[in-house]
C-alpha cells in the first residue's frame, strides 16, 4: 500500500500549498490536486462509485472556483500587509486547538479497529442478504437506494436546497438598484 | 493508524484556513479541505485488506467485500459538498459586486 501513503503525503502538501500560494488561481488548482487525489485514493481502498462521482464533482468544483475567480480577483491581497496583533492572536487560538485536536483525535483512533481490518457488523447483513432481497449486483446502490433510501431522500432535498439557494442569491432580476 | 493520521492533518490544514486566513475564497478552499478529509476518513474505515469492491460480479465468486455502508454514506455527502460550496462562492462574488474586496476585514470596515 505503498501508492496510498504517497497520495495521502501529496494531498497534504497540495492542501498547504492550496492555503498558503498568493495567487488564488493556482490555489485552485491546487485544491483539484487534493481532490483528484482523493479520488485516486478511493479506486485503491476499493470505491469504484465514489471514484467516479469525486472525479465529475472536482472537475465541477474546479470550474466554479476558476469562474468565480475571474469574476472577481486572482490575486490574495489580504497577505500583502503586514501582520497585525488579531492575525498572531488567531494563530495562537489555531496552535491550541491543533494540540488539544491531535491529542484528542490520536486517543480516539486507537479505539478504533486497526487499518484494514473493519468490523462489518451491519454490512455481513447486508452483504448476506442484499443480493436475495434487493437483486442488485452493485451494494453501495443497494445500501444508497434501498436500505437506506430515506437517507438520500433527506440529502437529495439538501442539494435541491442548496441550488435554490444559488440561484436566489446570483438572480438579476428584482435586485433594488 | 497512520492513514487515519494523514486524514486528520488534512482536516487541520482547512480549520487553520477557515480560522486565520481573511480571503473569502480561501476560507472556501478551507470548507472543501475539510470535506476532503472527511469523505476520506470515512472511505478508510471501510477499507478490507485484499477484499473486493462489493459489487457481484459473474468473474469471481467470492463473498469477501469491503465495507459498502461508508462508501453509501460519502457517495451522497460528495454530491452535498458541491452545492455547499457553490453556495459560499455565490455568496463571495454578491460580496465582491457590493464591496469590491474579498477581504472580510475590508468588508467589516466599510459597513461602519
Amino acid at each position: 500500500m505503498i501508492e496510498l501513503y504517497i497520495l495521502l503525503i501529496a494531498s497534504i502538501g497540495a492542501g498547504i500549498v492550496a492555503v498558503e500560494i498568493k495567487d488564488l488561481l493556482a490555489s485552485a488548482i491546487s485544491l483539484g490536486i487534493v481532490g483528484f487525489s482523493v479520488a485516486i485514493i478511493f479506486i485503491l481502498v476499493q470505491a469504484p462509485d465514489l471514484a467516479i462521482v469525486q472525479i465529475v464533482v472536482e472537475v465541477l468544483t474546479v470550474i466554479i472556483f476558476v469562474a468565480v475567480i475571474l469574476k472577481t480577483t486572482h490575486i490574495d491581497t489580504t497577505l500583502e500587509n503586514k501582520m497585525e496583533v488579531r492575525d498572531y492572536l488567531t494563530k495562537g487560538v489555531f496552535v491550541i486547538f491543533g494540540i488539544f485536536f491531535l491529542i484528542f483525535s490520536i486517543s480516539a483512533l486507537k479505539e478504533l479497529p486497526e487499518f484494514g481490518k473493519p468490523i462489518m457488523k451491519i454490512a455481513s447483513h447486508y452483504l448476506a442478504k442484499g443480493f436475495e432481497e434487493i437483486k442488485a449486483a452493485n451494494q453501495v446502490a443497494a445500501v444508497i437506494l434501498d436500505f437506506r433510501g430515506y437517507d438520500t431522500l433527506g440529502e437529495a432535498t439538501v442539494l435541491f436546497t442548496s441550488v435554490i439557494g444559488v440561484l436566489t442569491i446570483l438572480r438579476k432580476i428584482g435586485k433594488k438598484k | 493508524m497512520v492513514p487515519y493520521l494523514c486524514c486528520i492533518i488534512l482536516f487541520l490544514i482547512g480549520i487553520y484556513a477557515i480560522l486565520t486566513k481573511r480571503n473569502l475564497i480561501k476560507i472556501a478552499i478551507g470548507f472543501c479541505l475539510l470535506e476532503y478529509a472527511v469523505n476520506l476518513f470515512f472511505a478508510l474505515i471501510g477499507y478490507k485488506k485484499d477484499a473486493l469492491a462489493p459489487i457481484y460480479t459473474n468473474v469471481s465468486q467470492s463473498k469477501n467485500f469491503v465495507d459498502p455502508i461508508p462508501q453509501a454514506l460519502v457517495l451522497t455527502a460528495i454530491v452535498i459538498g458541491l452545492g455547499t460550496t457553490a453556495l459560499l462562492l455565490s455568496v463571495a462574488v454578491r460580496i465582491y459586486e457590493k464591496y469590491k474586496t474579498l477581504d472580510i476585514k475590508e468588508i467589516k470596515r466599510l459597513k461602519e
